[in-house]
């Protein structure tokens, strides 16, 4: 079978926009009529099937339920964070880590083990898949958004899944600031806005000038652990404590009772964004459970949760340099901004009706795209000036933070620095690399170590070492340095302090690429299956076909002969051999199909006028 | 000076912050890394650079008091670790006053308002001293530059400094003791 290419653009491929969302993930593309979302939202979700099958997607999240053992969801969460520091999540969600022989956080899925790069690579490459099939090209380059508050780690983690799964990641984009580019707001020449962005995990704010089509990020904050997900925690506590009055039973320990539990709380929950009282309902183990929550009772429930996003609110405004009146418009993004009561609160702190009006799933995405669009050159007019959301400082005596890069600086924002030596001889110098606003080490997050190492042995003090630190416009941190007397580079030794070393990434794409062939060698012997099966159909109908008695014996046996090669090599793994029978074949049996088809016109022109 | 370079200026103290914004947004749209991301990697490291070194200029240019640090830091002008003497007894009242707040004592924040009062009050007329005093440095740059002016400018920014220091320590402690 053939199909037809037809080439719209350049030679050039197109650059989609990916929204890797903690609940669900979109991906879109630019056109010249404007940003458009390709195929649908694909759940955040991910499962092994019990014959070993990695899916992901809508799929997935019906795994969810069946097989909560073999699927993971909410995977962002873990981005860039090792075993040690997500025991706050560990209580919430239900994440099965596999045995750890490093600091390397690995998730256990089924009889499989992923990184959680690993498991955003396969809904990455799902969405890669589904914008293939939609634009009939290869995709190999993405733009993919981030929370504006992800850190370092982070982000780096996010780069990597889009690596494993086979995408170029030209750049990453702060969530809110896409937003911001989709809502155009090139209605708007000049002027502030805030973005209030409350997604199923994270929470971010952004205030931007705009400036004839410059979007300059002035600050920006959040809370990378505070979503819709919370709610839906809140109120499965709640569900888990009636249950058990109710039955007598603790069922949040049962992996697939909470699953199902979840379902029905979540439903709940986007039923009260428009309706004022719904129900939580739940059978399990032929018992029923049912509650009735009011808008007034969730209100009073989760008004905690929606208090702790406007402290971020306030501190962005101050560090924007802005007042609240000099705030022009609000836009809302992320499907927790549908509760009214999250409208509210922001309508109060900004004093101004917010932006609703694009759906609050599909805004990040169509930035993405438009920020694709800003990348290939299609869109020429649009410039994001985004800013770095933490400090980036180094360790000094005492285990103190001396900072180097301010939050809130437009980046690509460097930084330089020199070091020397404390004692004789001395061979190398350790910088501890850390992101936060706090004074001390241990309370900000650790980046990286790097060891500036073979240095000369000379008399403390002696040595002069230039580093150099420089983030990127993606937000993400490198490090080079220099021997101020010999204008040398001098070598480093970088461990990062969470998620993976370049090697293991590096690795992972290699693995990801054989199973990619292995899975494409796979695709291909099914696929001439299906066509040796459909043929063979045909040819048992078509002996029973008048036309099939006028052939003659040497073109039967020749025909027979052909089927005989062709299920001889059919349960085999190579395709190429399949297609060789299967051409064998058509030959065989050309002039059998000229004469039916001749039948067939000659019968279908019987009782045509002409 | 790489930072008045990077925005295409003569180092000078006062600058016109229109002028100073219009400059950065021009350079962003010719050099911003987006601009590149199909060039070669020569290309797209050099629009790294270059945009790395023009928001830093920016960032420190756009800001007075980050300004002349960056000036004076250039003609190798460092800052005395001394704290202004004249300063030092309303420092120590000062103090005594965030111990007691820091101890629950609630007395002492009516206090503590009114040194921040105070504070901020001299901190603006600082400001107002400091602006003279660039300016006066900016015209003698057209014949011969007065590095004596220099020397007076470290010393008022660095008072300036120890004044806004003292504004954020007082802040802060105001902060998380709200009265109820």
């Amino acid at each position: 079978m053939s199909t037809f290419q037809i080439d719209f653009g350049g030679p050039q491929s197109k650059i989609v926009g990916i929204d890797l969302g903690t609940t669900n993930s979109l991906v879109a593309v630019m056109e010249p009529t404007g940003p458009r979302i390709l195929s649908g939202i694909v759940p955040s979700v991910v499962s092994v099937t019990p014959d070993g099958q990695v899916i992901a997607g809508a799929d997935a999240r019906a795994m969810l339920i069946t097989h909560p053992e073999r699927s993971v969801y909410s995977v962002k969460r873990l981005m860039g964070r090792g075993t040690d520091d997500i025991q706050d999540e560990l209580k919430l969600f239900p994440f099965h880590l596999a045995d750890a022989s490093d600091s390397v956080l690995r998730l256990q899925l089924g009889d499989k083990v992923m990184t959680p790069p690993e498991v955003s690579a396969h809904i990455l490459r799902k969405l890669k898949h589904d914008a293939e099939a939609e634009l009939g090209t290869p995709i190999t380059q993405a733009v993919i958004t981030v929370p504006a508050y992800f850190n370092d780690a982070q982000r780096q983690a996010t780069k990597d899944a889009g690596r494993i799964a086979g995408l170029e990641v030209l750049r990453l984009v702060n969530e809110p600031t896409a937003a911001a580019l989709a809502y155009g707001l090139d209605k708007r020449k000049e002027g502030v806005v805030a973005v209030y962005d409350f997604g199923g995990g994270t929470f971010d704010i952004s205030i931007l000038r705009l400036h004839d089509g410059i979007f300059e990020v002035l600050a920006t904050n959040g809370d990378t652990h505070l979503g819709g997900d919370d709610i839906d925690n809140l109120l499965l506590r709640i569900a888990f404590e009636d249950i058990q009055s109710e039955w007598g039973e603790d069922i949040s320990t049962k992996a697939d009772a909470v699953q199902l539990l979840r379902r029905a709380v979540i439903d709940a929950k986007e039923k009260l964004s428009f309706v004022p009282s719904a129900a939580i309902g739940f059978d399990f183990g032929g018992k029923h459970y049912q509650r009735e929550i009011t808008v007034d009772v969730f209100n009073r429930l989760i008004e905690p949760i929606v208090e702790r996003t406007l402290a971020p609110c306030r501190a962005c405004i101050a560090d924007a340099g802005v007042k609240v009146e000099d705030i022009h418009e609000v836009v809302m993004v992320g499907g927790s901004t549908r509760i009214p009561l999250v409208r509210s609160a922001v309508e109060k702190l900004f004093r101004s009706r917010p932006h609703t009006e694009l759906n609050p799933d599909e805004v990040v995405a169509l930035g993405a795209a438009v920020q694709a669009g800003v990348l290939s050159g299609d869109v020429q007019d649009q410039l994001l000036l985004d800013v770095t959301p933490l400090s980036l400082g180094i360790e000094t005596m005492g285990g103190l933070v001396s900072k180097l890069i301010h939050r809130n600086s437009t980046i690509p924002a460097s930084a330089t620095e020199q070091f020397t030596t404390a004692v004789d001889g001395q061979r190398n110098v350790l910088i501890h690399v850390v992101q936060g606003e706090r004074e001390l080490v241990k309370d900000c997050r650790s980046l990286a170590r790097f060891d500036l190492k073979d240095l000369p042995p000379m008399p403390a003090g002696l040595a002069r070492i230039e580093v150099r630190f420089l983030i990127d416009a993606n937000g993400i941190l490198s490090v080079t340095a220099r021997d101020v007397r010999t204008g040398a580079e001098q070598s480093i030794d970088v461990k990062p302090s969470y998620g993976l070393s370049d090697e293991q990434v590096e690795a992972m794409i290699l693995e990801s690429f054989e199973k990619a062939e292995a899975d494409f060698q796979e695709r291909q012997v099914r696929e001439a299956r299906v066509e040796a099966d459909s043929m063979l159909a045909a040819m048992e109908k078509a002996r029973h076909d008048a036309t099939y008695q006028e052939l003659t014996n040497e073109e039967r046996t020749a025909i027979d002969a052909s089927i005989q090669e062709l299920l001889t090599v059919y349960n085999g793994s190579d395709h190429l051999a399949i297609r060789e029978k299967l051409d064998q074949l058509n030959g065989a049996t050309l002039r059998l199909a000229e004469n039916m088809m001749n039948t067939a016109v000659r019968g279908a022109l019987k009782g045509t006028k002409i | 000076m790489r930072f008045y370079e990077a925005l295409g200026l003569e180092p000078a103290l006062m600058l016109d912050a229109q002028d100073l914004q219009r400059r950065f947004y021009e350079r962003s749209r010719q050099w911003h890394p987006d601009r590149f991301a199909r060039a070669s990697a020569a290309e797209q490291q050099k629009a790294l650079e270059v945009t790395a070194v023009l928001n830093d200029a920016f960032r420190t240019l756009r800001d007075p008091v980050t300004r002349a640090g960056y000036f004076l830091g250039e003609h190798q002008i460092v800052s005395s670790k001394h704290p202004p003497a004249e300063l030092l007894e309303e420092v120590f009242e000062m103090n005594m006053a965030l111990d007691e707040l820091r101890s629950g004592d609630e007395s002492a924040r009516a206090n503590l308002v009114e040194a921040r009062d105070r504070f901020v009050i001299l901190r603006n007329e600082i400001d107002h001293g400091l602006s003279a005093l660039f300016t006066q440095y900016d015209k003698s740059l057209h014949g011969n530059p007065d590095e004596s002016l220099l020397l007076a400018i470290r010393g008022v920014l660095d008072r300036r400094q120890y004044v806004a220091n003292l504004i954020r320590d007082v802040e802060k402690e105001l902060n998380v003791h709200v009265s109820n």
